[in-house]
């Protein structure tokens, strides 16, 4: 058993109740499956737009994802699946990482990476809309 | 982090062949994971051979056997012998199961005897299921009322108490919980198959009061939500019930109160 020290006196009672239930992870599990419904559109959309993009000229790619309804679907792809990625990824570092330190630590970490990746997409569609 | 290999004093190694009685002819083998606590020892795999001319059917049959006539130390938990008990959980040639209603037939030879994964070994086949039961005793499995006990009896409708069925058949063996993935890497926290199928079948008691502080208890990260629907739980019940099921039926409550 995971976190069982030999010598610990803790009676199954007190380990297994531990700090108390913390009334929550709902949400996550709820918006994860919202999120899943909402990738099957945003990803078949994503592939014809890929498909319409392959051998065109580089100001024709700008053009069209350039344009508002395909920067749109573009955006909400990006976040929807950040969101998708960030809660996934959180999902595994519990199962897996036990130790206190490495754990809020990739909690952190996972947190930045989906921001980061997250705002770098979203920047680089807007900056083809806007052509700043 | 995740422990990929066993610790050094739980590496299995090699063990005795006990001698086959002389005069058999229809014998099967069975290899089975020893270990005793007090010789100081690794885990080992002892071979016997099982007379099948002078023995029962079934796995549980041949380890009484082997403990009459062949080595008396050999130690493993059993009672009903007929599936309602579920002491002699065990994993058999790979599958968690009882020991008294797997059939010696039905899987490969040399049958492979070990005691239920990822819990604390007492002595052989017995494992310490104290972790188990205590997350079941924090379910409260009994039911909750506010309202003055009736003279008579709760009354339930029978659509109602068919709501049970499927969940008041378990037996607590283990073999659902000690199956899971989840609950391998996380019992200290996560409640497991056989504790959340229990917690269902109180919250779906029509005769409870305390629905909603049964689902506040469940609702955490840990405890409900490590079940990821790997559903080795349901492979692996014995009794042919579908906890994976009454998990999903939870997680729809916890929803359910909020949207």
């Amino acid at each position: 058993m995971i976190g069982l020290q030999p010598n610990d006196m803790r009676t199954a009672a007190r380990r297994v109740r531990g700090l108390g239930a913390a009334r929550s992870g709902t949400r996550d599990f709820w918006h994860q499956r919202v999120t899943s419904v909402a990738g099957i559109p945003l990803t078949v959309a994503l592939i014809v737009i890929v498909i319409a993009l392959l051998g065109r000229s580089h100001a024709a790619v700008v053009q069209i994802l350039g344009s508002p309804f395909v920067a749109i679907i573009m955006l909400l792809f990006i976040l929807n699946s950040a969101y998708h990625m960030w809660i996934g990824m959180q999902e595994i570092i519990l199962d897996y990482v036990h130790d206190d330190k490495y754990k809020f630590l990739s909690l952190m970490m996972n947190t930045f990476f989906v921001i980061a990746v997250g705002l770098a997409c979203a920047f680089a569609i807007l900056k083809l809309s806007f052509g700043v | 982090m995740v422990e990929i290999t066993l610790p050094k004093n739980s590496k299995v190694a090699e063990g005795k062949t006990w001698p086959r009685t002389s005069h058999a002819t229809h014998l099967t083998e069975f290899k089975v994971y020893r270990w005793n606590p007090e010789d100081g020892e690794n885990p080992h795999i002892d071979t016997y051979y099982v007379d099948r001319d002078d023995c029962g059917p079934m796995v549980l049959d041949a380890l009484i056997w082997i403990k009459n006539n062949v080595d008396p130390t050999l130690t493993f938990r059993r009672s009903c012998r007929e599936g309602v008990c579920g002491s002699c959980a065990m994993n058999i040639d790979g599958t968690n199961t009882l020991a008294c209603t797997k059939a010696m037939d039905d899987a490969k030879a040399p049958l492979k005897i070990y005691p239920l994964p990822h819990q604390p070994v007492v002595k052989d086949l017995v494992p310490d299921l104290k972790n188990f039961y205590a997350q079941y005793a924090s379910i409260e499995p009994w039911l909750h009322t506010i309202t003055p006990a009736p003279e008579k009896e709760w009354k339930q409708s029978h659509t109602d108490r068919a709501k049970l069925d499927g969940m008041y058949e378990c037996i607590l063996c283990a073999c659902c919980s000690t199956s899971c993935p989840s609950y391998w890497w996380n019992s200290d926290r996560y409640l497991g198959p056989a504790a959340l199928l229990q917690a269902n079948r109180w919250v779906q008691d029509s005769r409870d009061e305390a629905t909603g502080d049964r689902l506040d208890n469940l609702e955490d990260p840990f405890r409900l939500y490590r079940c990821h629907t790997i559903m080795n739980c349901s492979k692996a019940c014995p009794k042919g019930l579908n906890p994976a099921k009454e998990i999903a039926t939870l997680k729809k409550a916890l929803v359910d109160r909020q949207v």
